[in-house]
């Protein structure tokens, strides 16, 4: 190695600003051209249309409902999904990592297909209620919550589960049972050891799931549009509105301005509690903390959260596979095999495994970029001298509490002319899937980083360790899993085809969802069986995906 | 190791990018086939073969860009009209031909075969947008609930607001959706916006009678329906040619529909959809060609089955469960593209008004 010290560094910087250019080539020029040409398209800004903003009480009251549902669904999920990450941190069982990958499977699906499964299960003529009418002999479908909040608040917890099972359990697990055990010693009870001594260790990996969660509802679209019903908008249903059925590009702008300072007003207020509960630990490997469950109220405890999963991720998903399996007359495998029979020779038919193939191309392609702008953005984060990090981590996390449709029309006018002409280029969907996706990699990633104790990494250099020995033998095993927390969650948002990519004028490269959207598109119950088909496929393709990058192991990564 | 891992994550995604670029950048040669590109909507469909003629008899290359829904396709094309992402633009609609217009994105061209096409279809007299097909979005109801039941079924939209219809009719916003759209239009070309009873008060109406508003046809259709979704509703805002879908989609099970429609006077909305060739496209020629193709009997002939809606040109046969199920009303309700494109908000907010708050 004959590398000077001065290209070194200059070779530094180039990869530290990597993730700021990414951000400012795909985010921040499409975002401002879009907001230039909505706001001020003479060049100065119209208030005209702008006036229904205080004329009514209605925005107002629709940025009051975002804000609340996303609370109340962050909460409701960190409470129900926290015993669940226990038990995955602490127990090792039977099944877990079939468990651990189905339960990551609501993510992919399209909200539509999840409504129907809702529906077959908890509608008024669905399994539930015809089951309670039967026992209870009731003449009315006892639970009704078809376009309600509830509805609303518990496919949020269905579809971000995962997000804090996967973010607080891998931390977990990492975490010594010691201390804990060391409270008990002194005379804790249980509720004061989980209130003093393990929630304030889980404080950074916890707060970082609630921010994903939270936004993710702040911005939620289709489960509030499908399941919430007409009743019920968030700023996002109302930027589509905007945009989409009336064309009033300032009004859909404005709404976008303020999602978008919302996000950065909590990710600021996240940024400051972040700072406050980060501080090196003593990480051990999950070999040391997990065991398998001992006594009956252990066993208790696990099996609990299993039936749980089972009962509120795993049921509507078997429903849809057992629907596609259906005929009508009984089951059989018709679905199926119509999906790979071009009947009426379109010219959109998708052979299923060319959708297949698309869709995971797009997913490596996001896994890829997410992680290595993840990293990069990760450590750049952790470094505690930088004064930099309270204004680079909320921006960070900006991507995700953007508006899809914004973004989507941004890329369309500003990505118009070479070299960036990519308007209609299929690169354009994994750039956009890693915008989602990186700031998952950073959560995933940034409390692990902060957690490896400075001395770990000062001895090994003591003992003569180069830098990239150092980062190999000592980041990198205990950074792997969270980087697989990381490259699962990238993988999933590719294959669930999130926000601006079905906004963006896309040619003829046709993924699973776009094949299920197209198949629900038209009457029939063939088209409808091949849509309920198309997603149990998917379903399995994710599964075994994430089987497949949890078994990843490179050198120590993953191990930990 | 860890240069070892950045160069694996750096070929891995550069070869993803390779395999993933493959399709576009395969720029053709100066003496090989011109590229023509479409712009259409989601729901745009046709046969390969028909395709494949237009293609060997122009030496050209059809590209096709899916751009969502009617709306967000329409808005694409508007937003990048100083650059347009494509040649030809298939897919407006009535509900959104001022628009479009206004927006002057489409250059003026007559097309061949337009004397096949009735002159009720044609609505810009400039021939920026001429119609190639046409769909009524229409009530369809579940014909064995009604058997059951012993009810006659609605014959006209006055029939929904009786009480032995109460909680059995579905509807999708006008708002976020384009039949949701189009079934609020029949009402108020049926109703009328004065008079004793208007369409408003037909709504007030529909909502003591329980009316279910969902944010989409794909909603309505599939999880409420008493026929495709296991749901509670047995009238259901859909199309005029679901039914006939039904039967096709049913690999033969069905010899007859599940459903039928509710076709009384101005109980349903017609959609004419219409091609316009996109300003500043640099293959005018080819695209002229292809408008003329679009409207040619090979084209117009593969529609039905494709995207389930009727042929503009009169002279294209249609196919057997067509002529067997798929009804056209004899008076759809009118409202003029003027008149929606100046009402539409104001008509969706008294709507919403009326049904939702």
């Amino acid at each position: 190695m004959s590398e000077r010290p001065g290209e070194r560094h200059i070779i530094k910087s180039a990869v530290r600003l990597l993730p700021l250019v990414f951000l400012t080539v795909f985010f921040f020029y499409p975002l401002l051209a879009i907001f230039r040409l909505s706001l001020a398209p003479q060049g100065h800004l119209d208030p005209a249309a702008l006036s229904k903003l205080v004329s009514t009480t209605y925005y107002a009251r629709t940025l009051w409902f975002t804000t609340w549902q996303a609370a109340a669904s962050t909460l409701l999920t960190v409470v129900l999904a926290l015993p669940g990450a226990y038990v995955f941190a602490r127990y090792r069982f039977p099944g877990k990592n079939l468990l651990q990958a189905l339960t990551t499977i609501p993510f992919v699906m399209p909200t539509i297909v999840v409504a129907a499964a809702f529906n077959a299960l908890l509608g008024p003529r669905g399994r539930l209620n015809l089951t309670l009418m039967a026992l209870l002999r009731l003449q009315h479908p006892p639970i009704n919550l078809q376009h309600t909040i509830w509805i609303i608040l518990l496919a949020h917890v269905f579809y971000n589960y995962t997000v804090v099972l996967r973010i607080v359990g891998g931390f977990w697990a990492n975490l010594n049972p010691r201390l804990e055990e060391a409270a008990r010693v002194l005379g804790a009870d249980r509720w004061r050891v989980l209130w003093q001594v393990t929630l304030p260790l889980l404080a950074p990996a916890l707060v970082a799931a609630a921010l994903l969660v939270f936004i993710f509802c702040f911005t939620s679209f289709g489960v509030i549009l499908i399941l919430g019903g007409p009743r019920f908008a968030t700023l996002e249903v109302e930027i589509y509105r905007q945009t989409m059925n009336l064309f009033n590009l300032p009004l859909a702008a404005t709404l976008s301005l303020a999602q978008i300072a919302l996000t950065l007003l909590m990710t600021s207020v996240y940024t400051r509690l972040q700072a406050r509960t980060g501080r090196p630990l003593k990480l051990h490997p999950r070999q040391t903390t997990q065991r398998r469950p001992a006594t009956w109220r252990e066993r208790a405890l696990v099996g609990g959260n299993v039936v749980f999963m089972a009962a509120l991720l795993l049921t509507p998903l078997l429903a849809l596979a057992e629907r596609s399996l259906w005929t009508g007359s009984g089951y059989a495998l018709t679905n199926y095999s119509e999906l790979f029979v071009n009947r009426r020779g379109s010219v959109f038919f998708v052979p299923p495994a060319e959708a297949v193939r698309n869709s995971l191309i797009f997913a490596i392609l996001t896994v890829g970029l997410a992680l290595v702008l993840g990293i990069i953005s990760a450590y750049l984060l952790a470094d505690r001298e930088s004064r930099l990090n309270r204004w680079l981590d909320p921006i960070f996390m900006l991507p995700l509490g953007t508006s899809a449709v914004t973004l989507g029309f941004g890329y369309i006018i500003a990505l118009d002319r070479p070299p960036l002409n990519l308007r209609t280029s299929p690169l354009l969907i994994p750039l956009a899937h890693t915008l989602v996706a990186f700031p998952f990699v950073v959560r995933a990633v940034l409390p692990v980083l902060r957690g490896i104790h400075p001395h770990l990494r000062e001895s090994a250099s003591v003992l003569g360790a180069s830098p990239a020995r150092v980062w190999r033998e000592v980041d990198l095993p205990i950074v792997g899993r969270a980087l697989l927390v990381g490259a699962v969650f990238a993988f999933t948002i590719s294959m669930g085809e999130f926000g601006a990519t079905s906004l963006i004028a896309r040619p003829q490269i046709p993924t699973m969802p776009v094949a299920i959207y197209r198949f629900l598109g038209q009457p029939g119950a063939l088209n409808y069986g091949q849509a309920l088909a198309m997603s149990t496929l998917l379903m399995l393709v994710c599964a075994v995906g994430f089987l497949g990058i949890e078994r990843f192991r490179y050198g120590g990564a993953g191990e930990f | 190791m860890k240069k070892q891992v950045c160069f694996l994550l750096v070929f891995v995604t550069l070869m993803g990018m390779a395999v993933a670029c493959r399709p576009v950048t395969a720029t053709p040669t100066p003496a090989g086939p011109r590229t023509l590109v479409l712009m259409s909507h989601d729901s745009f469909a046709v046969s390969e073969d028909v395709i494949a003629e237009f293609e060997a008899a122009h030496n050209a290359k059809v590209q096709f860009l899916p751009s969502g829904d009617a709306g967000s396709a329409l808005n694409k094309a508007i937003l990048s009209k100083e650059n347009p992402l494509a040649d030809v633009f298939f897919g407006v609609d009535n509900t959104f031909l001022s628009r479009a217009l206004q927006a002057d994105i489409f250059e003026t061209y007559k097309p061949q075969g337009l004397e096949n096409i009735p002159d009720a279809l044609e609505l810009d007299a400039e021939y920026r947008l001429v119609p190639v097909d046409y769909g009524d979005v229409c009530l369809n109801y579940d014909k064995a609930y009604f058997e059951e039941k012993g009810l006659t079924p609605p014959q006209n939209l006055e029939d929904l607001t009786k009480p032995e219809f109460k909680g059995l009719t579905v509807v999708e916003n006008p708002a976020t959706s384009s039949p949701g759209l189009s079934f609020l239009l029949a009402t108020i070309g049926h109703f009328g916006e004065s008079g004793d009873y208007t369409y408003l008060d037909f709504w007030r109406d529909m909502r003591a009678n329980d009316v279910l508003v969902t944010e989409g046809w794909e909603d309505a259709y599939w999880s409420q329906s008493t026929w495709a979704g296991g749901g509670e509703r047995s009238i259901v805002v859909s199309y005029a040619t679901s039914p006939a879908a039904e039967v096709y989609f049913s690999e033969g099970k069905l010899s007859e529909p599940p459903t039928d429609n509710v076709l009384g006077d101005g109980a349903c909305f017609r959609q004419i959809e219409f091609v316009g060739i996109l300003k500043g496209t640099k293959n005018r020629d080819l695209a002229e060609a292809f408008v003329d193709f679009m409207l040619g009997k090979r084209f117009q002939e593969d529609i039905p089955l494709q995207m389930w809606v009727f042929p503009a040109n009169e002279k294209a046969a249609l196919p057997q469960v067509f002529l067997d199920f798929a009804e056209a009303p004899e008076h759809p309700a009118v409202v003029s593209p003027e008149a929606i494109a100046q009402n539409r908000e104001a008509w969706i907010e008294a709507w919403t008004e009326v049904v939702l708050r």
